[in-house]
């Protein structure tokens, strides 16, 4: 982080990136359901050397109670970076990046979450980043939605979530924090696999029609990878195995 | 809350009675601290870094060590700053937003332990006489509660500092330059150690839980350095202690401070 090295090879003659990943090689996740004492559901994942813990209340009372709606239940969630996330400390103070984000997060989550089951309640999921290095959004909604499962929410689907992008004119997958500083385009994607629906889609970057088609589909396939170790988290928790 | 508030009173006086037992509902002599697991390098990313479990209490403490302004009227001293943080997963009742007046006495508790004690020499701090100095942020946070957090954020900053490397930066061309490759163990004088104390009636209990906290009458924290001084104190909670309590729990920290020392230094070895 910080000063960026201009003779860094973000992809080598051998199709090999800056951390030694295949182009369509995610980095190493792993993904833990449960863990937190007073959650009603909670998750931890590593994805890279991203760290981050999430906690899900709910669906309980609304306060303010304004908030409240009588035909379905709503849901909250907040992402939040530690102080000694990032390279500089960070103000603890709620950034408008972190704001953003947390908003996005909440409406990929959204269509998932079957809140008409609870109305006039909450569900409120709490994301902590512990360390930052690239991707946190999408691994933050990977590790929301095994917590929401874990808490029991009624739910149609789990997202999962991972970012395509572009380095050195090239479609990658799972864009990591140099790729992201250097790099030519970066688009986070939340995908539904069972409904086979987009839920949170971002990009920055330039890209041409075809390489947008390709990178959403490059995205849409790390996604089901993703979703089968979020699985296999929740599977380990309460069948005690990794198995089918 | 309103049904948890009944159960909260039976929890009272059931801990009571056990009390007057000598016993504690989790079945620990009243000296006993929980059982303390200390990870250090927790977060590869900042300096220095430590998760601490206490009992069911968790804490994560970052350090993150950069150049900053010193204070106006300390030109000759490095700054240190630690804060604690509920975070909201930690608690059904945490709320988001600006903290509440406990969780900034337990900031200002932690700070002032570790602080006081002067575990970490600020005066070795400075990169240029009242221009530079170097700036150590050790931030805790809470992941999940169990009581006792005035213990749990200090061991975990104390742990996290202990593990912390310092990059060096020199003064060139009037602007503090980085060094690479000399990173160097922050500074320590001497390892505090808080110990708190509940009040239950006129039990004295050490280290109380979640159930035992919300239970306690009054607490008292005491902070005591390598040389078994007490450097820093506070009192808490609406009754009082006699003296003779007092006396008792000055001689309790040191005692029971003393074996959580060899802890964090050992955590301390393994960080190496």
């Amino acid at each position: 982080m910080g000063g960026r090295d201009a003779t860094m090879v973000l992809l080598d003659e051998n199709g090999i990136r800056c951390d030694g990943r295949k182009v369509d090689e995610p980095r190493r996740i792993m993904i833990k359901a449960g863990g937190l004492k007073n959650a009603d559901g909670s998750a931890y994942i590593e994805f890279g050397d991203n760290k981050i813990l999430v906690g899900v209340f709910g669906p309980r009372d609304v306060h303010p109670k304004h908030m409240s709606n009588t035909d379905t239940g709503i849901l909250r969630v907040r992402y939040h970076m530690e102080p000694f996330s990032v390279g500089e400390r960070k103000n603890p103070a709620p950034s408008r990046r972190e704001i953003e984000i947390s908003k996005v997060i909440k409406e990929a989550l959204e269509p998932a979450v079957m809140l008409d089951k609870f109305p006039r309640t909450a569900v409120d999921v709490f994301i902590e980043v512990l360390q930052a290095d690239g991707g946190t959004r999408c691994a933050a909604l990977t590790a929301a939605s095994v917590a929401l499962a874990d808490a029991g929410i009624p739910m149609r689907d789990m997202v999962a979530a991972i970012a395509a992008g572009k380095v050195a004119d090239t479609v990658i997958l799972d864009v990591n924090n140099e790729e992201d500083q250097a790099g030519q385009a970066d688009m986070p994607i939340g995908y539904m696999p069972n409904l086979e629906k987009i839920t949170l889609l971002q990009l920055d970057g330039v890209l041409t029609p075809d390489e947008y088609k390709k990178c959403v589909q490059v995205g849409v396939d790390g996604c089901k990878i993703v979703y089968d170790l979020q699985k296999k988290a929740l599977q380990e928790k309460y069948f005690g195995d990794g198995g089918d | 809350m309103t049904s948890a508030s009944v159960i909260d009173e039976l929890k009272k006086s059931r801990i009571l009675e056990l009390l007057e037992l000598g016993k504690r509902v989790d079945g620990r002599a009243l000296d006993e601290p929980r059982e303390i697991s200390i990870e250090t390098n927790a977060i590869p990313k900042a300096n220095g870094s430590a998760r601490v479990r206490l009992g069911e209490t968790e804490v994560i403490c970052g350090v993150k060590i950069q150049p900053d302004r010193p204070f106006p009227d300390m030109g000759d001293k490095g700054i240190f700053i630690c804060t604690a943080e509920l975070l909201p997963l930690s608690h059904p009742t945490v709320e988001t937003g600006p903290p509440g007046p406990d969780v900034i006495e337990l900031a200002r508790v932690v700070d002032r332990g570790i602080r006081e004690s002067h575990m970490i020499d600020v005066s070795q701090l400075v990169i240029e006489q009242n221009k530079s100095v170097v700036g150590v942020f050790a931030d805790n946070v809470v992941v999940d509660y169990d009581g006792n957090l005035f213990d749990a954020c200090s061991y975990a900053a104390t742990a996290a500092l202990l593990s912390s490397k310092s990059p060096k930066w020199n003064w060139i061309d009037d602007a503090p330059t980085l060094v690479e490759g000399e990173d160097m163990p922050v500074p320590i004088a001497t390892i505090p150690v808080s110990v708190t104390m509940g009040k239950i009636g006129t039990h004295i209990i050490v280290d109380p839980n979640g159930d035992e906290w919300s239970s306690m009458d009054a607490r008292i924290t005491i902070t005591t350095d390598s040389d078994g001084n007490i450097c820093a104190l506070q009192k808490g909670g609406s009754d009082g202690f006699t003296l003779e309590e007092i006396d008792r729990c000055g001689d309790l920290s040191v005692k029971v401070g003393a074996k959580i020392r060899e802890k964090l230094k050992e955590a301390q070895k393994e960080s190496q």
